[in-house]
């Protein structure tokens, strides 16, 4: 009677971890205290809820169940004469509570305080994605290509370290603002692409998590509306997200950009997305998000694949590779030159990358690609296979092997070929 | 809270000017312009100024006998030359404040917070 609910109470965690331990953290004062009393009211609820049902409003339920927790804790514990002010004013507001309300969003506090430069840049994005995110260590140790007993490990150092050094839980001053901006914007970046290509199981989307982001980045573009950089993050993610309903097709399977329905993008969130990737540029203060958000906006508003500028797009990626050389970029130059240039061109380019993106699953993908069109049939199989090989995303490999077969098709040595027919 | 601002920075061959000297005001005068900065503030919980590290000895007991060496803990390029105490409310207050420390530009400056026995 219990297993069903144990999956609401992680689905309300997935989506509102965030809200609630911000919450917490600006009512308790405490972050490691905020992450127990969440997590004793988490082990509330798989009780309760299975006994008595779900509550109508389970956010704040648990929000109230684990305030109560704390003050039990404050009361239990031998300091609490140091919290007296904490526990009178939780007390007060439990009453007060037991009427529904909305929780007050304090997250962008949270993700400063996540994101704070004193500590570890691996350390900012795995916190922000188990604390706002609401991954769960596993997940983020997954996408670290680390142990989970590691990534718990690193976890629970940051929330010591937040409190011991008391690192702050508030939004930075104006002195400070632009580093720690940057610091946020990165971190919310990933947390999309988290989202947007998941790590784990069955779904290509995780909408909740670019939810998340989308959400983040506004809240980002309120707080700072001088800000070129935050209104390229915030382009970027409208126009990247405006797709989601095209990139998979009636039975789950992954639509690659080329093949997308475009009459389902969402063109709201495509003009939003360019009102914004025009002002950014005008400003004149160029940053990667910028340039990707305006590569993002030349495929939002070709009428087709082949009515897209790639003479553009290889421009702009051009200058982001010149601001970023990090081989992924360089990786998406070589397929936008593709369209200019010729495949050979982009294979020559792509397979200069093999040191560096070997074990990254679009590189294999992208060269089997380039190689099916170059009638390298037997290399763009190795290629595909080693790309199935690499993701655990079910609708992504049932794509490639899709792919996969269609090369076979037109490989009569194939052992695995079908086709009679063959040259 | 209380931090300390640990003043690391490499060691300057040529001697300190002799105290009562106009160079040697002038060595102390951002110190003690800081100083008073941390006291308006109402920050200032100590520091004190460190000799130079020749004159450090350093010990340790092992298996009950108390070894005593010559020189630092750690022979490095940058040596601990001094410190602050700093009471502030939290890490963002301390660095702005520890980030004004002269040595700043030069070496390091390390800011920890001290432990509450209370």
């Amino acid at each position: 009677m219990g297993a069903p609910d144990n999956n609401l109470v992680a689905a309300t965690l997935r989506m509102d971890r965030g809200r609630l331990m911000a919450a917490l953290i600006a009512r308790l004062g405490d972050f490691q205290l905020a992450e127990d009393c969440l997590q004793d009211a988490v082990e509330a609820a798989l009780i309760h809820w299975g006994r008595s049902g779900v509550p109508d409003n389970p956010q704040a339920w648990l929000l109230r169940v684990a305030q109560r927790k704390a003050i039990d804790r404050f009361r239990r514990d031998a300091r609490s004469r140091a919290y007296a002010a904490e526990l009178a004013a939780l007390e007060r507001e439990d009453d007060a509570m037991a009427v529904p309300h909305d929780i007050p969003d304090h997250r962008l506090r949270l993700i400063f305080t996540c994101c704070h430069p004193a500590l570890e840049r691996k350390t900012r994005v795995a916190l922000t994605l188990r604390t706002l995110g609401g991954l769960t260590t596993d997940e983020i140790a997954r996408a670290f290509l680390d142990k989970p007993a590691t990534m718990a490990q690193r976890l629970s150092r940051a929330r010591k370290k937040i409190q011991t050094a008391a690192i702050p839980f508030t939004i930075p001053d104006d002195a400070n603002l632009p580093e720690r901006v940057s610091s946020v914007l990165t971190v919310i970046y990933l947390i999309f692409n988290e989202g947007y290509a998941a790590t784990e199981g069955d779904a290509q989307l995780r909408v909740d998590l670019c939810e998340e982001a989308l959400f983040l980045a506004r809240l980002m573009w309120q707080l700072c509306p001088d800000d070129a950089e935050v209104a390229g993050l915030l382009a970027l993610i409208l126009l990247t997200h405006a797709r989601r309903a095209a990139r998979m097709d009636d039975t789950g399977g992954y639509v690659p950009l080329k093949a997308q329905d475009r009459g389902i993008w969402d063109r709201a969130a495509i003009e939003e997305g360019r009102g914004l990737v025009e002002w950014a540029l005008a400003q004149g203060r160029v940053g990667r998000f910028q340039l990707q958000a305006a590569i993002a906006a030349l495929h939002g508003e070709a009428a087709s694949a082949a009515a897209t500028d790639w003479r553009q797009i290889v421009a702009l990626y051009r200058l982001l590779a010149r601001m970023s050389p990090e081989p992924v970029v360089r990786l998406n130059l070589a397929l936008a030159r593709a369209e200019v240039d010729g495949a050979g061109q982009a294979l020559a380019d792509v397979d200069h990358l093999e040191d560096a993106l070997s074990a990254y699953q679009p590189f294999h993908a992208a060269r089997a690609e380039l190689l099916a069109r170059l009638d390298h049939l037997g290399e763009a199989e190795l290629a595909y296979a080693r790309a199935i090989s690499l993701t655990q995303v079910r609708s992504e490999q049932a794509f490639l092997r899709g792919q996969l077969a269609l090369v076979q098709k037109k490989r009569p040595s194939s052992r695995l070929g079908r086709s009679p027919t063959g040259r | 809270m209380k931090y300390m601002a640990l003043i690391y920075d490499a060691p300057v061959s040529r001697p300190d000017p002799t105290p009562g000297t106009p160079e040697f005001a002038a060595m102390m005068e951002p110190w003690e312009k800081l100083t008073q900065i941390y006291i308006d503030a109402g920050i200032m919980g100590g520091g004190e100024a460190l000799m130079p590290v020749e004159t450090a000895t350093s010990v340790r007991v092992r298996g009950g006998k108390t070894e005593t060496m010559d020189g630092p803990f750690a022979e490095t390029k940058e040596q601990l030359g001094g410190f602050y105490i700093l009471d502030c409310k939290d890490l963002d207050e301390a660095l702005h404040y520890a980030a004004m420390i002269p040595v700043a530009e030069t070496g390091t400056i390390e800011v920890r917070p001290v432990m509450d026995l209370g």
